[in-house]
């Protein structure tokens, strides 16, 4: 086991250098950046020096100056000593930054993430067991329409009933106009409240994909021998499902939802940009849009990491909570 | 299989045949039996139905629609601007023959003179008479010489900017207002003064009260005079005329121009203070010089809409108001003593954001285009490249897939490691970084279009690679391949003829359910603005508008009906691609 998961650590090493490599060559390839878009800026500024010469002193002190392969040795030589940079656009550490913004994100996640699990796992048992039934075409059509639900749309549509018609909830932002004002409670709850939307929007969205899953494999358990045995034997049905059916089902659930928890640090950058929300997916949003490539490179780099780990994390699950697996 | 079996085999015709009979049993084949068990599923039938219906409304319906993808409307609307600002002058004006002696004290002294209706003051030790010399028109004397005059009525000069000598003015101003021939000895009791301070307290009426006191007509006269040893003429209308030609005028209102870059013509002036006088609250005016402006504004007007042609029936109205008439209200303020003139002219612009319609049923954009018909064009996009992608995707990923799974080994090894990169490189950051850098780059819509379906193909092949490998995989142990292997049938087709067919089920599957992803993708990029770009209309960047949270409070038919459509699309594409598996794996159907 231990030198199975060397061996995957290993692999995702040298997979995440080419990750880093292709997306650090797609960063510099990039006709415009950050850099010329100061350095245009700062030649503009009376008495200052040619929009080359600015050029010239920006990229050295952004190590753009080198070849890509040289720029990228040196980048990975810095990331491998805890040194990422500046961001250009937040004009703080990188890490700084991302220290900041990441928890909210993190938090946000997770909320939604064990809303999505409570929600998502009856369900999907009960369509499973009920299969063909009103029931079940009812929750697999939802579950569909969340899937098909296009983010920007439902998030739009919650804002004009939620935010515009009913008034619940501010449009965008996560602190209120009077935060300052409020004591430690009031601006926790103040956070809380403008979270409210982005949470329920993530998780309609996301909601159906572990639905599905569950109903399919609860489908493939219930049609499993074992299962005939034990009603064969004379057990109840509750018995047959929630003890012995249910328990086979966790198998891959419980892989797949301890395979999206590194996923949670990574951020809903689409729902937090349509929110505003300043966590770790508004936030490289934004410095993606402004050619910020220190911290586009560390997050892109940060998200394969967490795919590879959650990869890992799956597989190696796998084989904890299913003894039949054997990992050579 | 079974079911047809049991229920065949009872009927009357078909005993004739024996039960080892093959005929006995009514054959289907593999593709029809996917097909009937697909119709059978009504939620399936459902989806496939919602997609007929988009197609229909995205290919046929851009070819049915009267109007263009990009086709602007324009509507006329009367705009009423603040044009002119007219004032009638209340105030004494004062002008110094011997500036020393008329100073602006001296000036006060006149005012007050005026007020208590004498004749004659002392200011200073100086000894000052005054004649009236018209109506609020007088003249001052000291020792026998003429130092200023105070008048109501301005003279100006009628290029605006030469400066009238004393001389001129005040031959004008004897001339036009002059006592020798009409003296009024009533006048001067009711000097200008008193009756100023009674007409703001006159009722509102704008029009009506304006006049009634400052008869010009009856007190004007023409004649000669003259100046600086130049004769000029005046005549009725206060105009001063040198040879014939005029060179000042005389009149009590000060007529300004709102707007800096309008000089207001004197026949514009007259005729505006005519319309006052008469009381009237609205005229219109044809200019000469203003139609040249006006042609010019229309003309750029239509050079936004880049040659595309406009709405028929918007055009002949669009010619009328070009022409230089426009029509005048005029609103008097009693308290300022002014009147302000607003010009109502008919403008063109986009008919933005119009409400439902019988022209256009789902209303207009943000630039006056048909929401339908940029709906049916943006389906057509929207489909189009969710296609294309797909294509791209498939292709890549099964030639990968397919080497890979048959031939193991090293580049089994090899090319999953790659699937690996891929799999791992964050598309949508990326996406969002590309087209970020495209729009820096400007790059032309249609290009940009190509590019994001390339990128988007070539970022999403690494999922159907893995499927096709993994199928291969367990394909390739079977008898049947080493049946091939025993023919001696070369390596391309093994793969290709007899490998790749038996993985298309789920390769089928896939594709569809992964056409719903893309298209919430490229329609999620549309909306960031990194996606399809104008002219191209796509469900996503119609939506883009809802951003503005006018749009959103206000008007619904911009987003709902393209937001509706997008989903319902992605639902039916899901829908499908769910029945078809339960179609082609009657296993997990039971």
């Amino acid at each position: 086991m231990r030198k199975y998961i060397l061996k995957r650590i290993l692999i995702s090493i040298v997979i995440l250098f080419f990750v880093a490599f292709i997306i650090y060559t797609l960063m510099r390839c990039l006709p415009t950046s950050y850099i010329e878009r100061m350095a245009r800026q700062k030649s503009m500024q009376p008495n200052s020096k040619s929009y080359e010469e600015w050029m010239e002193q920006l990229s050295a002190m952004y190590n753009m100056d080198k070849g890509i392969v040289v720029g990228f040795f040196t980048w990975l030589g810095n990331f491998f000593r805890g040194e990422f940079g500046d961001s250009w656009f937040f004009t703080v550490p990188v890490i700084d930054k991302f220290n900041e913004v990441v928890w909210l994100s993190f938090v946000m996640g997770l909320i939604s993430f064990a809303l999505e699990i409570v929600i998502a796992v009856p369900l999907g048992i009960v369509a499973a067991t009920k299969q063909y039934s009103k029931t079940d075409y009812t929750i697999s059509v939802i579950a569909l329409a969340g899937i098909s639900l296009p983010p920007f749309f439902f998030a739009s549509l919650l804002k004009l009933v939620f935010s515009v018609k009913l008034r619940w909830f501010d449009l965008i932002g996560l602190v209120g106009r009077n935060y300052a004002q409020l004591d430690a409670w009031g601006q926790f709850w103040d956070k809380a409240h403008h979270l409210v939307l982005p949470i329920v929007t993530l998780v309609v969205i996301s909601v159906g994909s572990l639905m599905r899953y569950t109903r399919t494999n609860m489908l493939e358990v219930l049609n499993a021998d074992y299962i005939r045995t034990a009603r064969a034997k004379g057990l109840s049905e509750r018995k047959v499902i929630y003890h012995h059916a249910f328990r086979n089902t966790l198998i891959p659930l419980v892989t797949i939802i301890g395979g999206s928890l590194p996923g949670l640090f990574s951020g809903a950058l689409i729902t937090e940009t349509l929110y505003a929300i300043p966590g770790i997916g508004y936030t490289s949003y934004q410095a993606m849009v402004q050619g910020d490539i220190p911290f586009s490179m560390f997050y892109l780099v940060f998200m394969a990491i967490l795919t590879l780990a959650g990869n890992l994390i799956a597989d190696i699950l796998y084989a904890v909570v299913d003894p039949r697996v054997r990992i050579a | 299989m079974d079911e047809k079996k049991t229920n065949t085999a009872p009927q009357g015709e078909e005993q004739q045949y024996s039960l080892s009979d093959d005929r006995r049993v009514k054959v289907l084949s593999p593709g029809m039996l996917v097909m009937k068990r697909f119709i059978r599923n009504r939620l399936a039938v459902t989806g496939l139905s919602i997609l007929v219906f988009m197609f229909v409304f995205s290919f046929i319906g851009g070819l049915v629609s009267p109007y263009g993808q990009d086709e602007f409307f324009y509507r006329d609307e009367p705009i009423s601007r603040e044009f002119a600002a007219v004032v009638e002058n209340s105030e004494f004006r004062y002008a110094a023959n011997d500036s020393s002696k008329f100073s602006s004290a001296v000036q006060a002294q006149v005012m007050l003179a005026i007020q208590k209706n004498s004749t004659a003051f002392t200011y200073h030790d100086v000894a000052y008479e005054m004649t009236r010399e018209g109506d609020d028109f007088y003249s001052v004397t000291s020792d026998g010489a003429l130092v200023g005059i105070a008048y109501k009525d301005i003279v100006t000069s009628s290029d605006g900017k030469t400066k009238l000598s004393f001389d001129l003015i005040y031959g004008a101003l004897k001339t036009y207002l002059g006592v020798e021939e009409h003296a009024e000895p009533t006048e001067p009791t009711e000097p200008a003064a008193p009756t100023e301070p009674t007409e703001p307290a006159e009722p509102t009426e704008p029009a009506e009260p304006v006049e009634p006191t400052e008869p010009a007509e009856p007190a004007a006269r023409s004649g000669e005079f003259e100046a600086d040893g130049v004769t000029y003429e005046v005549d009725e209308n206060g105009n001063v005329l040198q040879n014939g030609s005029e060179v000042a005028y005389i009149t009590r209102y000060v007529v300004q121009a709102v707007m800096p870059d309008v000089t207001l013509s004197r026949d514009f002036k007259e005729r505006l203070i005519e319309a006052i006088q008469n009381g009237q609250t609205e005229f219109s005016y044809t200019d000469a010089s203003l139609i040249v402006e006006e042609d010019e504004a229309a003309e750029s007007a239509e050079g936004e809409g880049s040659g595309i042609e406009t709405d028929d029936e918007s055009t002949p109205e669009g010619t009328t108001p070009v022409s230089a008439t426009a029509e005048y209200t005029i609103t008097h303020d009693p308290l300022h003593h002014n009147w302000s003139v607003r010009q109502e002219q008919v403008s063109r612009q986009y008919d933005s954001y119009s409400q439902p319609n019988s022209k256009h049923w789902l209303g207009t954009d943000k630039y006056g285009m048909d929401m339908l018909t940029r709906l049916m064009y943006g389906g057509r996009v929207s489909l189009l490249i969710g296609f294309i992608v797909v294509i791209i995707e498939t292709v890549i990923g099964v030639i990968f897939g397919g080497i890979s799974g048959y031939f193991g080994g090293w580049v089994d090894n090899l090319i999953m490691r790659i699937v690996d990169i891929f799999y791992c490189i964050p598309s949508m950051p990326i996406i969002i970084i590309l087209g970020a850098a495209m729009d820096a780059q400007r790059v032309d819509p249609t290009i940009r279009m190509v590019y994001l379906m390339l990128i988007l193909g070539f970022l999403g092949w690494a999922g159907i690679a893995r499927l096709v490998r993994g199928q291969i995989l367990s394909l390739r142990e079977q008898e049947y391949m080493t049946a091939t292997e025993a023919c001696g049938i070369s390596v391309s087709h093994r793969i290709f003829r007899h490998l790749i067919p038996n993985v298309i089920p789920q390769l089928i599957v896939n594709c569809t359910m992964g056409l719903g992803s893309v298209i919430i993708m490229e329609a999620t990029l549309s909306f960031l603005g990194l996606g399809v770009k104008f002219p191209f209309a796509s469900w996503g960047n119609i939506i883009n508008d809802v951003n503005n949270t006018h749009v959103l409070t206000n008007y619904w038919f911009i987003w709902i009906p393209a937001g509706t459509l997008l989903l319902l699309t992605v639902l039916a594409f899901n829908l499908v691609g769910d029945g078809l598996r339960d179609a082609f794996d009657p296993k997990m159907k039971r």
